[in-house]
Protein backbone atom coordinates (compact mmCIF):
# COMPACT_ATOMS: atom_id res chain seq x y z
CA UNK A 1 0.00 0.00 0.00
CA UNK A 2 3.00 2.29 0.79
CA UNK A 3 3.48 2.51 -3.02
CA UNK A 4 -0.10 3.91 -3.69
CA UNK A 5 0.86 7.47 -3.05
CA UNK A 6 3.76 7.37 -5.68
CA UNK A 7 0.69 6.26 -8.26
CA UNK A 8 -0.95 9.15 -6.99
CA UNK A 9 1.54 11.55 -7.33
CA UNK A 10 2.15 9.83 -10.54
CA UNK A 11 -1.56 10.16 -11.91
CA UNK A 12 -0.99 13.55 -10.90
CA UNK A 13 1.41 14.39 -12.83
CA UNK A 14 0.77 13.13 -15.70
CA UNK A 15 -3.18 15.22 -15.63
CA UNK A 16 -1.22 18.40 -14.79
CA UNK A 17 1.10 17.72 -17.65
CA UNK A 18 -1.17 16.70 -20.40
CA UNK A 19 -3.68 19.11 -19.37
CA UNK A 20 -1.03 22.22 -19.45
CA UNK A 21 -0.11 20.69 -22.85
CA UNK A 22 3.56 20.67 -21.98
CA UNK A 23 3.53 17.15 -23.66
CA UNK A 24 2.82 18.55 -27.06
CA UNK A 25 5.27 19.08 -29.46
CA UNK A 26 3.55 22.06 -30.83
CA UNK A 27 4.12 23.71 -27.77
CA UNK A 28 7.47 23.29 -27.42
CA UNK A 29 7.98 24.36 -30.88
CA UNK A 30 6.25 27.73 -29.89
CA UNK A 31 8.82 27.78 -27.03
CA UNK A 32 11.98 27.74 -28.64
CA UNK A 33 10.40 30.26 -30.91
CA UNK A 34 9.30 32.72 -28.22
CA UNK A 35 5.80 33.03 -29.80
CA UNK A 36 3.75 32.42 -26.39
CA UNK A 37 4.85 32.79 -22.73
CA UNK A 38 2.79 29.63 -21.93
CA UNK A 39 5.89 27.03 -21.37
CA UNK A 40 7.85 29.75 -19.95
CA UNK A 41 5.27 30.51 -17.50
CA UNK A 42 4.72 27.07 -16.55
CA UNK A 43 8.47 26.26 -15.56
CA UNK A 44 8.67 29.24 -14.01
CA UNK A 45 5.73 29.09 -11.51
CA UNK A 46 6.70 25.45 -11.08
CA UNK A 47 10.52 26.84 -9.24
CA UNK A 48 9.10 30.09 -7.77
CA UNK A 49 6.83 27.29 -5.74
CA UNK A 50 9.87 24.86 -4.99
CA UNK A 51 12.52 27.35 -4.24
CA UNK A 52 9.90 28.87 -1.11
CA UNK A 53 8.51 24.93 -0.71
CA UNK A 54 12.17 23.53 -0.41
CA UNK A 55 13.06 26.67 1.49
CA UNK A 56 10.82 26.00 4.44
CA UNK A 57 11.96 22.19 4.18
CA UNK A 58 15.12 23.18 4.69
CA UNK A 59 14.96 25.33 7.42
CA UNK A 60 13.93 22.43 9.56
CA UNK A 61 10.29 23.10 10.02
CA UNK A 62 8.47 20.78 8.30
CA UNK A 63 10.20 17.01 8.84
CA UNK A 64 9.52 14.77 5.36
CA UNK A 65 7.03 11.82 5.98
CA UNK A 66 9.03 9.18 7.99
CA UNK A 67 9.62 12.08 10.61
CA UNK A 68 12.96 12.92 9.75
CA UNK A 69 15.05 16.70 8.55
CA UNK A 70 14.73 16.63 4.92
CA UNK A 71 18.17 16.69 3.35
CA UNK A 72 18.31 18.07 -0.41
CA UNK A 73 21.95 16.37 -1.72
CA UNK A 74 23.51 19.24 -3.92
CA UNK A 75 24.41 18.38 -7.57
CA UNK A 76 28.08 17.51 -7.90
CA UNK A 77 30.36 20.13 -9.26
CA UNK A 78 31.54 19.87 -13.23
CA UNK A 79 30.77 21.63 -16.29
CA UNK A 80 31.33 19.70 -19.27
CA UNK A 81 28.78 16.73 -18.39
CA UNK A 82 25.79 19.36 -17.43
CA UNK A 83 26.64 21.47 -20.56
CA UNK A 84 27.35 18.84 -23.09
CA UNK A 85 24.67 16.52 -22.08
CA UNK A 86 22.22 19.97 -21.84
CA UNK A 87 22.68 20.32 -25.53
CA UNK A 88 22.38 16.77 -26.62
CA UNK A 89 19.39 16.66 -24.63
CA UNK A 90 18.24 20.22 -25.70
CA UNK A 91 18.80 18.85 -29.62
CA UNK A 92 16.51 15.96 -29.36
CA UNK A 93 13.35 17.99 -26.93
CA UNK A 94 13.89 20.43 -29.96
CA UNK A 95 13.49 17.62 -32.42
CA UNK A 96 10.59 15.38 -30.63
CA UNK A 97 9.14 17.33 -28.83
CA UNK A 98 9.37 14.91 -25.69
CA UNK A 99 11.07 15.24 -22.51
CA UNK A 100 11.36 11.89 -20.52
CA UNK A 101 8.37 12.74 -18.42
CA UNK A 102 5.99 12.89 -21.40
CA UNK A 103 7.25 10.10 -23.28
CA UNK A 104 5.94 8.07 -20.33
CA UNK A 105 2.93 10.11 -20.23
CA UNK A 106 2.04 9.92 -24.52
CA UNK A 107 2.21 6.77 -24.41
CA UNK A 108 -0.37 6.26 -21.47
CA UNK A 109 -2.41 8.96 -23.24
CA UNK A 110 -2.73 6.29 -26.60
CA UNK A 111 0.26 7.93 -28.76
CA UNK A 112 1.62 4.54 -29.86
CA UNK A 113 4.43 6.15 -31.97
CA UNK A 114 5.67 7.43 -29.02
CA UNK A 115 6.98 3.70 -28.19
CA UNK A 116 9.90 4.73 -30.55
CA UNK A 117 10.49 7.57 -29.13
CA UNK A 118 11.13 5.56 -25.95
CA UNK A 119 12.77 3.11 -27.45
CA UNK A 120 15.36 5.60 -28.90
CA UNK A 121 15.93 6.88 -25.38
CA UNK A 122 16.79 3.29 -23.77
CA UNK A 123 19.10 2.87 -26.69
CA UNK A 124 20.60 6.25 -25.84
CA UNK A 125 20.72 5.65 -22.32
CA UNK A 126 22.34 2.38 -22.83
CA UNK A 127 25.18 3.82 -24.92
CA UNK A 128 25.95 6.13 -22.16
CA UNK A 129 26.54 3.64 -19.92
CA UNK A 130 28.99 2.03 -22.40
CA UNK A 131 30.48 5.58 -22.91
CA UNK A 132 30.48 6.74 -19.69
CA UNK A 133 34.18 6.35 -18.69
CA UNK A 134 35.62 7.63 -22.05
CA UNK A 135 33.71 10.85 -21.70
CA UNK A 136 34.71 14.00 -20.08
CA UNK A 137 33.01 14.51 -17.19
CA UNK B 1 -12.38 31.23 -16.57
CA UNK B 2 -10.42 28.50 -15.80
CA UNK B 3 -12.32 25.54 -17.94
CA UNK B 4 -11.01 22.22 -16.96
CA UNK B 5 -11.46 20.66 -20.52
CA UNK B 6 -9.49 22.92 -22.16
CA UNK B 7 -6.19 24.38 -21.60
CA UNK B 8 -5.08 24.60 -17.88
CA UNK B 9 -3.09 27.95 -17.85
CA UNK B 10 0.31 28.07 -16.92
CA UNK B 11 0.32 29.31 -12.83
CA UNK B 12 -1.97 26.41 -12.47
CA UNK B 13 -0.32 24.14 -14.40
CA UNK B 14 3.40 25.58 -12.96
CA UNK B 15 2.14 25.13 -9.12
CA UNK B 16 0.62 21.47 -9.44
CA UNK B 17 4.00 20.56 -11.34
CA UNK B 18 5.90 22.31 -8.29
CA UNK B 19 3.53 20.15 -5.72
CA UNK B 20 4.47 17.41 -7.48
CA UNK B 21 7.94 17.64 -6.56
CA UNK B 22 7.58 18.96 -3.50
CA UNK B 23 5.22 16.21 -2.15
CA UNK B 24 8.25 13.56 -3.59
CA UNK B 25 11.23 15.40 -1.47
CA UNK B 26 8.03 15.06 1.61
CA UNK B 27 8.08 11.18 0.86
CA UNK B 28 11.66 11.24 1.24
CA UNK B 29 12.15 10.87 -2.52
CA UNK B 30 13.23 12.75 -5.03
CA UNK B 31 11.58 14.28 -8.87
CA UNK B 32 13.56 13.08 -12.68
CA UNK B 33 11.69 11.18 -14.76
CA UNK B 34 14.91 10.31 -17.00
CA UNK B 35 16.35 8.08 -14.07
CA UNK B 36 13.78 5.32 -14.79
CA UNK B 37 15.44 5.14 -18.62
CA UNK B 38 18.47 3.46 -16.62
CA UNK B 39 16.46 1.98 -14.07
CA UNK B 40 14.46 -0.20 -17.22
CA UNK B 41 17.84 -1.02 -19.11
CA UNK B 42 19.14 -2.75 -15.31
CA UNK B 43 15.52 -4.37 -15.72
CA UNK B 44 16.48 -5.84 -18.89
CA UNK B 45 20.14 -6.42 -18.23
CA UNK B 46 21.97 -3.75 -19.18
CA UNK B 47 24.10 -4.69 -16.17
CA UNK B 48 25.79 -7.33 -18.02
CA UNK B 49 28.01 -5.12 -20.17
CA UNK B 50 28.51 -1.52 -18.48
CA UNK B 51 29.08 -1.06 -14.62
CA UNK B 52 26.70 1.87 -15.05
CA UNK B 53 23.45 -0.39 -14.33
CA UNK B 54 24.60 -2.57 -11.93
CA UNK B 55 22.83 -0.99 -9.32
CA UNK B 56 20.13 -2.12 -7.04
CA UNK B 57 17.05 -1.35 -9.56
CA UNK B 58 13.84 -2.43 -6.85
CA UNK B 59 15.19 0.24 -5.12
CA UNK B 60 13.72 2.43 -7.74
CA UNK B 61 10.81 0.56 -7.98
CA UNK B 62 8.71 3.73 -6.71
CA UNK B 63 9.58 5.97 -9.60
CA UNK B 64 8.83 3.51 -11.75
CA UNK B 65 5.26 3.68 -10.36
CA UNK B 66 5.19 7.39 -10.34
CA UNK B 67 5.63 6.67 -14.53
CA UNK B 68 2.94 4.04 -14.30
CA UNK B 69 0.69 7.14 -12.82
CA UNK B 70 1.67 9.29 -14.86
CA UNK B 71 0.68 6.90 -17.95
CA UNK B 72 -2.78 6.83 -16.18
CA UNK B 73 -2.89 10.35 -15.51
CA UNK B 74 -2.21 11.11 -19.75
CA UNK B 75 -4.78 8.32 -20.21
CA UNK B 76 -7.43 9.72 -18.12
CA UNK B 77 -6.75 13.89 -19.07
CA UNK B 78 -7.20 12.76 -23.11
CA UNK B 79 -10.25 10.52 -22.17
CA UNK B 80 -12.52 12.09 -19.51
CA UNK B 81 -11.02 15.71 -19.23
CA UNK B 82 -10.80 16.34 -22.84
CA UNK B 83 -13.59 17.24 -24.89
CA UNK B 84 -13.23 19.91 -28.01
CA UNK B 85 -17.03 20.92 -27.84
CA UNK B 86 -17.04 22.71 -23.92
CA UNK B 87 -13.56 24.20 -24.23
CA UNK B 88 -10.40 24.79 -26.90
CA UNK B 89 -7.27 22.83 -26.49
CA UNK B 90 -4.07 23.44 -28.33
CA UNK B 91 -4.69 27.31 -29.38
CA UNK B 92 -1.17 28.49 -30.60
CA UNK B 93 0.27 31.37 -31.64
CA UNK B 94 -0.64 32.40 -35.29
CA UNK B 95 2.13 32.86 -36.28
CA UNK B 96 3.54 29.37 -35.12
CA UNK B 97 1.11 27.69 -37.21
CA UNK B 98 1.96 29.80 -40.63
CA UNK B 99 5.40 28.39 -40.07
CA UNK B 100 4.70 24.92 -39.17
CA UNK B 101 2.59 25.02 -42.18
CA UNK B 102 5.71 26.42 -44.19
CA UNK B 103 7.34 23.38 -42.79
CA UNK B 104 4.55 20.68 -44.04
CA UNK B 105 3.60 20.06 -40.31
CA UNK B 106 0.03 19.95 -39.94
CA UNK B 107 -1.56 22.54 -37.57
CA UNK B 108 -3.10 21.46 -33.95
CA UNK B 109 -6.77 21.51 -33.96
CA UNK B 110 -6.88 20.49 -30.63
CA UNK B 111 -4.31 17.23 -31.31
CA UNK B 112 -1.31 17.10 -28.86
CA UNK B 113 1.29 15.87 -31.81
CA UNK B 114 1.46 16.44 -35.26
CA UNK B 115 0.21 13.45 -37.46
CA UNK B 116 3.70 13.89 -39.64
CA UNK B 117 5.28 12.41 -36.96
CA UNK B 118 2.82 10.24 -35.13
CA UNK B 119 0.42 9.08 -37.55
CA UNK B 120 -0.02 5.38 -38.54
CA UNK B 121 0.78 6.73 -41.97
CA UNK B 122 3.79 8.83 -40.76
CA UNK B 123 4.88 5.35 -38.54
CA UNK B 124 4.73 3.41 -41.87
CA UNK B 125 8.03 6.41 -43.35
CA UNK B 126 11.48 5.25 -42.71
CA UNK B 127 12.53 8.86 -42.37
CA UNK B 128 9.61 9.57 -39.61
CA UNK B 129 11.15 6.49 -38.02
CA UNK B 130 14.07 7.38 -37.90
CA UNK B 131 13.62 11.09 -36.57
CA UNK B 132 11.64 9.97 -33.83
CA UNK B 133 14.72 7.38 -33.16
CA UNK B 134 17.23 9.47 -33.18
CA UNK B 135 15.47 12.51 -31.07
CA UNK B 136 15.10 9.32 -28.59
CA UNK B 137 18.30 8.21 -28.39
CA UNK B 138 19.59 12.20 -28.62
CA UNK B 139 17.13 12.49 -25.42
CA UNK B 140 18.29 9.41 -23.08
CA UNK B 141 21.88 10.35 -24.02
CA UNK B 142 22.00 13.82 -23.24
CA UNK B 143 19.80 13.33 -20.13
CA UNK B 144 22.47 10.66 -18.38
CA UNK B 145 25.11 12.84 -19.38
CA UNK B 146 23.75 15.55 -18.22
CA UNK B 147 22.33 13.24 -15.13
CA UNK B 148 18.63 14.92 -15.45
CA UNK B 149 16.38 16.47 -16.97
CA UNK B 150 13.30 18.77 -17.63
CA UNK B 151 12.33 17.41 -13.75
CA UNK B 152 15.98 16.73 -12.24
CA UNK B 153 17.61 19.69 -13.22
CA UNK B 154 14.97 22.57 -14.84
CA UNK B 155 11.95 22.36 -11.92
CA UNK B 156 13.95 20.33 -9.01
CA UNK B 157 17.82 21.64 -9.46
CA UNK B 158 16.87 25.21 -10.11
CA UNK B 159 14.16 25.17 -7.00
CA UNK B 160 17.31 23.74 -5.15
CA UNK B 161 19.61 27.23 -6.86
CA UNK B 162 22.09 24.52 -8.03
CA UNK B 163 24.48 25.81 -10.60
CA UNK B 164 25.12 22.58 -12.13
CA UNK B 165 21.11 22.58 -13.04
CA UNK B 166 21.61 25.97 -14.33
CA UNK B 167 24.33 24.99 -16.57
CA UNK B 168 22.48 22.00 -17.76
CA UNK B 169 19.08 23.93 -18.78
CA UNK B 170 21.20 26.67 -20.69
CA UNK B 171 22.66 23.18 -22.71
CA UNK B 172 19.10 22.52 -22.99
CA UNK B 173 17.91 25.77 -24.38
CA UNK B 174 21.16 25.92 -26.90
CA UNK B 175 20.79 22.65 -27.90
CA UNK B 176 16.84 23.26 -28.42
CA UNK B 177 17.08 26.67 -30.02
CA UNK B 178 19.51 25.24 -32.69
CA UNK B 179 17.15 22.47 -33.42
CA UNK B 180 13.91 24.23 -33.70
CA UNK B 181 15.66 27.42 -35.77
CA UNK B 182 18.03 25.47 -37.72
CA UNK B 183 17.85 22.15 -38.00
CA UNK B 184 14.02 21.50 -38.34
CA UNK B 185 14.02 23.53 -41.11
CA UNK B 186 16.83 20.95 -43.15
CA UNK B 187 15.32 18.01 -41.85
CA UNK B 188 11.10 18.93 -42.42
Amino acid sequence: MKFIKYLLVGILFGVVLTKSEAVSWYRIYEMFHFQSFHMFGIIMTAVVVGVIGIQIFKRGKVKNIHGEPIIIADKDKGFTNYFVGGLLFGLGWGLIGTCPGPIFILIGAGFWGVGVILLGSLVGTYLYGLLRNKLPH
Amino acid sequence: MFNIYGTWPWYISGFLIGTVMLLLIFFGKNFGMSSNLRTMCSIMGAGKTSEFFRFDWKAQRWNLTVVLGAMIGGWLAVTFLTDPTKADTVLLNPQTITELHQLNIDEPNGKLLPDALTSADALKDPKILAILLLGGVLVGFGTRYAGGCTSGHAISGLSNLQLPSLIAVIGFFIGGLIMSWLLLPLIF
